[in-house]
Order: C-alpha cells, then sequence, then structure tokens
C-alpha cells in the first residue's frame, strides 16, 4: 500500500510537469491553431538557460530571466512565421514547428555537449515524508507551483479580457475579429503563456530525480503530447486532466516494473503513448476535446 | 500552336530524363565510391519518401510513423536473411535467402499499415499525428527489447543482399566493365537505381489511375470524395498499405547501406528527416519527393567528407559546429523558408522555372496537361495565403 501511496503521489508530481506543458501545447492551439513541435526545444531552452545564469546572478533572478526568454522565444517565432501564415492548413504550420526545433535543439546539444548540466536548484535533492510516502523536495514544489500557475491561468481565462477575448477567437475567429477582437494579439499571448509554462515545467523537469539538464529532456516534453490530446487538444482543462492521468500511469508503470517484466524493461516510457492510442480509439477527439462535426 | 508548343516541352523533358538516366547507369565507372555509397543511401531515402508523400502529400493523412515502418522492414529482412549467433547478444535468424527477406520485409511493413489503418482511420489530422508518433515509440521499445530478433540496445549486422547466388556485397562472382572492377558500391549503386526507378514509376502511374484521384479527394474534402462514391476508409486503409511498403523497402536498402540495425537508427529523428524531405520536395509531387529525399539523405554524408574544405564547420570535438549539425541546422532552416515563402516546395520552383519562358495563355494550358498529377493547385496547404 505504501509503495502505492508514493507511486501515486509521485506519479502526481510527473503529472503537474506534464499539465504544464500540455496546457502550453491547448492554449497555443486553441489561439494560433498550431500544434507546437518544438515544445521541447522551448523546455530544454529554459531549462539551459537557467542554468547557465544560476551561477551568475543568483536563483530566483535567473528563473525570472529564463522564462522571459523562452516566453521571448515564443513571441518571436509567433510574430515573425505563425502570424505571417494564419489561416495555413494545420499539417503545414505543424511541419514549420518541426523545422524551428531541429534548429533550436541542435544548437543546444551543441551547447551542451555530452555533460549533464547541473541546474543547483537550492533545493538540491532531500527527500520530503509525509506519513509513510516519500517524494523528493523538488517534486513536492513543482507540484505547488503547478497549483498555483494553474489556478492564475484559469482565473485569467475565465476573468480576464485576454481570457474572454481568446475563448471567443477559438469559438469562432472571423465573428471575434468582426467584433474587434485583436486575434494577431490573442494569439501572440497564448505563445508567451505557452512558452513560459514550459520553461517552468523544464526547471522542474531537470530538478532531482532527474540528474540534470541534458538533450533528453526534449523527449519528455513529447510525452507531454498524449495528454494534451487526450485530454483534447482543444480544451484547456482537458489538458490538465489529461496530464495528470499520464503522470499517474507512467509512474505505476515504472513502479511495477519487476510485475510486468513481460512487457520489457522500460515499459514506463511508452505507457502514455499505449494509453493514448487507447483512448482515442474510444474517443477520436480526446476525452474533452469539440467533436469535429462536418457539414456538406 | 499550344500543341507545338506542348510536344516540344515533352521531347524536352523525355531527353533530359533520358540524358539524367544514361548519366546514372554509366556513373559507376568514373565516380568514386564515396558517391557510389551516398547515391545507394539516397535511393533508398527516395523510395521511404515516395511513400510518405502518398500518404501525407497526396492524400492529406499526417503521419509521423515513418520511421517504425522502415524499422518493420528492415528488421524483418534482417532476422528472415540473418543467421543466428550474434557478438554481444545472442539473435536469431531464419537463414533463408536475401531476396525473401527483402519481399516479407516489404509484405510486413504493409501489413503493419495495414493493422494501423482501422486505428488511422477514426482519427483526423493532427490528433493521426500524435497517435502515429506514439507508435514510433512503441517500435524503440520492442526494438530495445525483443532481443533474439532485434539484437537489442546494439542491434545486430545486416546480411549482404545476393540475388542467385550474384553477391551485392563482394566481389563475388568477379565483374570488371571497361577496366573498373565492379564491387560491393557499384553493384549497390544498380540494385538502388533499379528500385528507386520502380518505386517512382508505380507511384506516377498510381497517381495517374482512378486510385490516385480518389487519395487526392480524400485530401480536399472527405464529404465531397463520399459524395462522389470513394470509399474512403477503404482507400485510406489501402494508401497506408502502399505506403508502409514503400517504407519497408526504404528499411531494407537502410538496413544495406549502413550495414547494421540499431534501434536508434529508426527513432523520432528519422521520421522528423522523411517529413522534411517531403515538405522540401513539395507536398504531393512524386518528382520532388525525390529530389527532397536525394538533398536531405546526402548532405550529412556531403557535409562529413568535404568538412575540412567547408568554412564554419568543423570536426567533432573542436566545439565548433561539426558536419551533422551543421545539416542539421540547414534542415531546419530549409523547411522554415521553404513553409514560408515556396510552399509547392522544389517542385514549385523547378515549375516556376519551367513557366517563365512561355506566354501565360500557354502556360494556363499546358500546366493541367503536364503537371496534373504533382501539382495539387488548390492544395489546403496553400489556403488563404494565396
Amino acid at each position: 500500500m505504501t509503495t502505492f501511496l508514493t507511486l501515486l503521489l509521485n506519479g502526481l508530481s510527473l503529472g503537474a510537469i506534464y499539465a504544464l506543458i500540455a496546457l502550453g501545447f491547448s492554449v497555443i492551439f486553441k489561439a494560433s491553431e498550431v500544434v507546437s513541435f518544438m515544445h521541447g526545444s522551448l523546455l530544454l531552452f529554459g531549462a539551459y538557460t537557467i542554468a547557465q545564469l544560476n551561477a551568475e546572478i543568483g536563483f530566483l533572478p535567473a528563473v525570472a530571466l529564463g522564462v522571459a526568454a523562452t516566453a521571448g522565444i515564443g513571441l518571436l517565432v509567433e510574430r515573425l512565421l505563425i502570424n505571417r501564415l494564419r489561416g495555413t492548413a494545420v499539417i503545414t504550420l505543424a511541419i514549420l514547428t518541426i523545422g524551428v526545433d531541429i534548429i533550436l535543439v541542435t544548437e543546444l546539444t551543441r551547447r551542451i555537449g555530452s555533460d549533464i548540466l547541473n541546474v543547483g536548484h537550492p533545493w538540491g535533492g532531500e527527500f520530503v515524508r509525509l506519513g509513510e510516502v516519500g517524494i523528493t523536495e523538488n517534486r513536492l514544489y513543482a507540484m505547488l507551483t503547478a497549483v498555483v500557475l494553474m489556478g492564475l491561468f484559469f482565473v485569467a481565462f475565465k476573468f480576464s479580457s485576454w481570457g474572454v477575448a481568446m475563448r471567443a477567437a477559438a469559438e469562432d475567429g472571423e465573428t471575434a475579429a468582426l467584433m474587434g477582437i485583436r486575434r494577431g494579439r490573442v494569439s501572440a499571448v497564448a505563445w508567451v503563456v505557452g512558452a513560459g509554462l514550459a520553461a517552468v515545467a523544464g526547471l522542474f523537469l531537470v530538478g532531482s530525480p532527474t540528474p540534470g539538464v541534458s538533450p533528453g529532456v526534449t523527449s519528455v516534453a513529447l510525452r507531454a503530447f498524449p495528454a494534451a490530446i487526450l485530454g483534447g487538444l482543444d480544451s484547456t482543462g482537458g489538458a490538465v486532466i489529461g496530464g495528470l492521468i499520464i503522470g499517474i500511469a507512467e509512474a505505476l508503470a515504472s513502479g511495477y516494473q519487476e510485475q510486468l517484466l513481460f512487457l520489457g524493461r522500460g515499459f514506463g516510457d511508452v505507457v502514455p503513448y499505449v494509453v493514448m492510442i487507447l483512448v482515442l480509439l474510444v474517443r477520436p477527439s480526446g476525452l474533452f476535446g469539440t467533436k469535429e462535426l462536418t457539414r456538406v | 500552336m499550344s500543341e507545338a508548343v506542348r510536344g516540344r516541352a515533352r521531347a524536352v523533358r523525355i531527353v533530359l530524363l533520358l540524358v539524367a538516366l544514361a548519366l546514372m547507369l554509366i556513373a559507376p565507372v568514373f565516380v568514386e565510391e564515396f558517391w557510389l555509397r551516398t547515391g545507394f543511401a539516397a535511393f533508398g531515402a527516395i523510395i521511404g519518401a515516395i511513400g510518405l508523400n502518398l500518404l501525407v502529400g497526396t492524400t492529406g493523412q499526417l503521419s509521423l510513423a515513418h520511421a517504425f515502418f522502415l524499422a518493420v522492414g528492415a528488421i524483418t529482412y534482417v532476422f528472415v536473411s540473418g543467421s543466428p549467433g550474434g557478438t554481444v547478444e545472442t539473435t536469431d535468424g531464419l537463414g533463408l535467402p536475401p531476396l525473401v527477406g527483402m519481399l516479407l520485409g516489404v509484405l510486413l511493413a504493409g501489413v503493419a499499415g495495414l493493422v494501423f489503418s482501422p486505428i488511422a482511420a477514426r482519427l483526423r489530422g493532427i490528433y493521426l499525428g500524435v497517435a502515429s508518433l506514439g507508435l514510433v515509440f512503441i517500435g524503440q521499445h520492442v526494438l530495445n527489447t525483443w532481443t533474439s530478433v532485434t539484437g537489442g540496445f546494439n542491434g545486430r549486422t545486416t546480411p549482404q543482399f545476393n540475388l542467385f547466388g550474384f553477391s551485392f556485397g563482394s566481389d563475388n562472382p568477379p565483374l570488371t566493365v571497361l577496366g573498373v572492377p565492379f564491387n560491393a558500391p557499384e553493384r549497390l549503386w544498380y540494385l538502388g537505381l533499379f528500385l528507386a526507378i520502380a518505386a517512382y514509376i508505380f507511384a506516377k502511374n498510381l497517381l495517374r489511375s482512378r486510385p490516385g484521384r480518389a487519395l487526392q479527394t480524400l485530401r480536399d474534402s472527405e464529404v465531397a470524395a463520399a459524395v462522389m462514391g470513394v470509399d474512403v476508409q477503404g482507400y485510406k486503409a489501402r494508401v497506408f498499405l502502399v505506403s508502409s511498403m514503400y517504407a519497408g523497402l526504404a528499411g531494407v536498402l537502410y538496413a544495406l547501406s549502413i550495414g547494421s540495425v540499431a534501434p536508434e537508427s529508426f527513432a523520432l529523428d528519422l521520421s522528423v528527416l522523411y517529413l522534411a524531405m517531403i515538405v522540401l520536395g513539395g507536398l504531393g509531387s512524386v518528382g520532388g519527393a525525390a529530389l527532397g529525399a536525394i538533398f536531405v539523405s546526402a548532405l550529412p554524408l556531403v557535409f562529413q567528407q568535404y568538412a575540412d574544405s567547408l568554412p564554419l564547420v568543423s570536426d567533432i570535438g573542436e566545439g565548433g559546429v561539426n558536419a551533422g549539425q551543421a545539416a542539421r541546422i540547414l534542415f531546419g532552416l530549409a523547411i522554415i523558408l521553404v513553409v514560408v515563402f515556396e510552399p509547392a516546395g522544389l517542385a514549385g520552383l523547378s515549375r516556376r522555372f519551367r513557366r517563365k519562358g512561355k506566354r501565360p495563355e500557354v502556360s494556363s494550358a499546358t500546366a493541367p496537361a503536364t503537371t496534373a498529377v504533382s501539382t495539387p493547385f488548390h492544395r489546403p496547404a496553400q489556403g488563404s495565403t494565396t
């Protein structure tokens, strides 16, 4: 039972990180109809920048600057590329972000080289015990931060004028534009938010129990893809729930590895995709996604 | 008048094609080994890219699973034609003739595509893209764990290809043409050339046929296709079958070209590179896919070979940008530039050149006749940008 609870808690914390990334995906998709395949590189960029700056200017300023820089890249991509191509097919735009991703990841991989950068979180690799259940301090903070950020996001999404504008634009872009909503600005803000969330997720993802910043981190961002998809790409709440489901499923599969040995070692890494394909078979637009209507 | 112009353009095209073919046929006599090996890798990539293009470009089904189907083909070939043994891990093998291995590889890859197609048929657009992404990771897991067949993490060596005793991996039986001994690279060159041309012609003819038209209608509008009597699910399944078979063959050639198969050769990277090929070449164009494949597959090898004489490129470990990285950054840039400025890719560029000299009304008359197959003018990708 203790094992199960520990795994569950760790799964939740991993899921919280996935949820942050997935929320970014779905905000960007809602506002600009782009499926960002470059989230892995944004994550890596955020973690790398924070790790580099931490040694020089201290932890909190480094985090602030790192998140801002990553958000800046998101903004740049939106302004220079996405905004020009409004109305282009989703597939083409997805391929465009793959192009950006290739460049960013190649350059970051070259800079990081073969060693593993240590971010130097002030909390290090300490363990916290809550009753009989243990979790690393890093993951605990990740969970708390995720809860706060998501709370802020949903409040803004519900009440701020940007949130209203964005929901209107996602509902019916043309009508929203006719009503005076500036879709370009909505989409720019969405990219800033999405990229910023990715940087925050990156910060926690490279902390304990993960050894540090290495190019392999990008593949974790890819595992947030199933999270966003199974929640329904255009549903922000779905992204959060999808993230938690994926995180828990992955943690359980890795934790009970010995019992699942017939599926092969390291099955935990694949579980997100298996869960996603199973869910999509039953609900092709994800759990909470809007069904695509075909009108003739 | 326009008839005459069209006839002349056609003649020019045929002559150019024949010259190119003749050059490629005699290339092994005067070209050095490096280029022959690069060429063989490119031929494999051409086959794979044409297959992916049928799926993504022609039918509009975004797939990131191409690396998985390549892996199925490559592993089947290695398992069926390889012999039991192995250096690090013990591996099984059936030891059947390589031709059987190749055919089975193509078939099994096709079957894998067919098995995936019911899932694919339920999903649309980007959902399909991400679901197919899952296939790559599941494939990686299988490759890493099913050691007796795949050789596990370290992979296993590819058995050499031979055809009824004529080996493509050694100089047995010895063969000399015009004083040039034909060894493995020369022989593989012809094998690749033959298969690539066959794949090209098959795809061209497919697109010109009734099923080909049906696939293009599917891309433009599934509803319209269904109304016109196109069996939507049936055609989706069949295009997955054909595309995966192309991938299977490409996988076999890939395995022959690098000499061994390891899980990391079939990671998501490979899918992304194939996607880059068809985007650069121009979605929907068979010739474009071939051009894109040559560009993407040959560029890193060429960079590697001539790293010393290129500016800004340094050897691995010197801290600068090495050849592989330079090539990757170039792909990334090329993808962005193509999507932003020339969504029809290399095929679109060449079409632009061809049209330049002609009078507008002539070009509009010839365009559908000569390029209707390869040029979806009303492609949704170009949509409202034009």
